[in-house]
């Protein structure tokens, strides 16, 4: 998956951009993410109905992706199956 | 990756909040991006292969940066203080270009080149006019250059340095949290649009969702005028422009004039040249509700590499210990998203404590010049700037690591020199740089200006003071004084004018 794809969800209104990324199915609300919403939306699977928040970063333990989250949800993020977590940003004060 | 995402995201999340304040003017994070919606069409139909932008801050530049990104065009803002020959050969440079601002000067200087001349208003008029109402066109994906930005050439020829999409969108991204501005909260913006630190001022502040408010021409006057009327919240400056600010404010009080209230004011960021560490204080002292944030970065980092945060600047006002005090002439700590190293001369890194050159690498540097890329095998960008870390992990600059004094085959620093004399209380300014010498290559001249009110120290009174305080082979061998030194606009030393003077 290149960086700056954007992936939208099958299951609600999310949407993500691609930062970093293998080879794993991305997927949210529990439903694999395309480049195109699907003729039918997926059902929200209970345990990825967390939501997601615009432009918070979500990132996997081992540190292979990363998605930007461009509109947000009622899905939450997993990839093969393993939740997502909002990645921690340390801020910094205002530099410019 | 393209650079357009931060304000898509703006527009999309709050399209009717005011994103921008220029001559009285307010424009919402949804006209921005209708705008530059429609510098897109107005660019590719164009054929131009830069956007360039001839002119000072205003909304054509945040409708340019963003237009040309999405019809994947390099933006190059050029200096348009440049005089016309030197403007002439960076236009010829960019030809063919869609140039926006000076209609007349690019006609009369550059007319035989190629390129389509839109005024300012022409450009933003015809940009809002021509937004599709279904827009189903293909952006650009950004997988290429979005700025071209001509270095300012104080040591030779303007160099290209080209920033990518992802440089900025790592620096971006990677340092500022979305929306994660107040409503109320606006910055001030004084940098001109040319000048790295005006472009991240664009992009950071519209990605936090912060009110950008142009003050397009900088007077003291002016700035405290709008800190005042638009309860500015956050600013960045120049040393110079603190500088003047700080003396404006100290006339009006000594005039008996209105207090200029400036509590509204949070945060001040600063960079761009050396900070005089009496101007600092003063600072310090005039805004005394503000936090002080000293920025480190260069063009081809993306802006920001090191950052001297609000408490380590109270935190060194109040200490006792000299080495805590003295972190107010450092440039603070690099940032989470880059790792800086010192090298020598032959490469190696050097230990903390040691002075060398500092590299840098990080998503945001970019290091590539539209000639070469200058970033070594391992992605380390040198960036000629001289200086060492302390044990806590604070950046020191000691200067331009070409500024260097090479006196029989000893390394000087200007930058230790200068400190020394900026201590004699009659000295309001000075700089210290190599002159041609027989005997040793390189020797030491410097050039002084006196403080208003006193008398030019003697010139035996200045040897003794470095000889004193520093090894011999720093005592000057020509002194002299001038009433101000050479700085640009931006409050960089001109030191190759200075060498002229001393040389002559």
């Amino acid at each position: 998956m290149k960086p700056g794809t954007r992936l939208k969800s099958a299951a609600c209104d999310t949407e993500v951009m691609v930062i970093r990324a293998a080879e794993g199915q991305i997927e949210c609300g529990g439903a694999p993410m395309g480049e195109a919403k699907p003729a039918e939306a997926a059902p929200l699977a209970a345990d990825f109905s967390a939501g997601t928040l615009m432009g918070k970063r979500y990132v996997d333990a081992a540190g292979q992706y990363e998605l930007l989250c461009v509109k947000p949800g009622k899905g939450s993020l997993s990839v093969d199956g393993q939740a997502l977590v909002v990645k921690d940003a340390k801020p910094l004060p205002a530099s410019d | 990756m393209n650079i357009a995402l931060l304000l898509e995201m703006a527009a999309e999340a709050a399209p009717d909040r005011v994103g921008l304040v220029c001559d009285g003017k307010r424009w919402t994070y949804g006209d921005l991006l209708a705008a530059a919606r429609g510098a897109f069409s107005i660019i590719q139909n164009s054929g131009a292969e830069y956007v360039a932008l001839l002119d000072e801050s205003s909304e054509a530049a945040v409708i340019a940066v963003f237009g040309a990104a999405l019809a994947g065009v390099p933006y190059c803002p050029l200096n348009y203080r440049l005089p016309d020959a030197d403007l002439a050969a960076l236009l010829g440079r960019i030809a063919p270009a869609l140039v926006i601002g000076d209609e007349e000067r690019v006609t009369r200087i550059a007319g035989g080149q190629g390129h389509t001349i839109l005024s300012r208003e022409e450009f933003t008029l015809k940009a809002q006019e021509t937004v599709p109402a279904d827009d189903a066109r293909e952006y650009d994906p950004g997988e290429g250059v979005a700025i071209q930005l001509f270095t300012s050439g104080t040591t030779a020829a303007p160099k290209a340095a080209i920033l990518r999409h992802s440089n900025l969108l790592g620096y971006i991204l990677g340092t500022v949290e979305f929306a994660s501005a107040d409503e109320a909260d606006a910055a001030l913006v004084v940098v001109p649009p040319y000048h790295i630190a005006g472009i991240s001022a664009l992009l950071s502040s519209i990605y936090a969702q912060r009110k950008i408010v142009m003050l397009p021409a900088f007077s003291p006057e002016g700035w405290l005028g709008l800190v005042e009327a638009e309860a500015i919240t956050n600013a960045f400056v120049v040393p110079t422009m603190l500088a003047r600010i700080v003396d404006a404010m100290d006339k009006k009080a000594a005039d008996g004039g209105a207090v200029v209230r400036t509590a509204s004011l949070r945060a001040i960021a600063y960079g761009g040249g050396k900070m005089p560490l009496e101007v600092i204080h003063k600072a310090l002292e005039r805004f005394p509700a503000a936090g002080f944030t000293n920025a480190y970065g260069l063009t081809e980092t993306s802006s920001t590499i090191a950052l001297l945060g609000p408490d380590d600047h109270r935190e060194a006002l109040a200490s006792e210990d000299p080495k805590v005090r003295a972190r107010l002439t450092s440039l603070g700590k690099p940032i989470p998203t880059v790792e800086i190293e010192i090298r020598s001369e032959s490469g190696e890194v050097l230990p903390l404590g040691e002075a060398g050159e500092i590299y840098v690498r990080g998503e945001q540097v970019s290091g590539e010049y539209k000639e070469k890329s200058a970033l070594d095998a391992e992605g380390w960008f040198p960036t000629r700037d001289a200086g060492y870390m302390d044990e806590d992990g604070y950046l020191f600059l000691s200067g331009r690591a070409d500024d260097v004094i090479v006196r029989g085959g000893e390394n000087m620093s200007p930058g230790e020199i200068e400190d020394v004399l900026l201590t004699h209380p009659a000295i309001a300014d000075a700089c210290a740089c190599a002159i041609p010498s027989v005997e040793w290559g390189e020797a030491v001249g410097i050039a002084i200006v006196t403080r208003d009110g006193f008398e030019a120290p003697a010139e035996t009174e200045l040897k003794d003071l470095v000889r004193s305080r520093l090894r011999s082979s720093r005592v000057p061998e020509k002194v002299a004084f001038l009433a101000e030194l050479p700085y640009n606009e931006m409050g960089k030393l001109l030191r190759r004018k200075v060498k002229e003077v001393l040389a002559g």
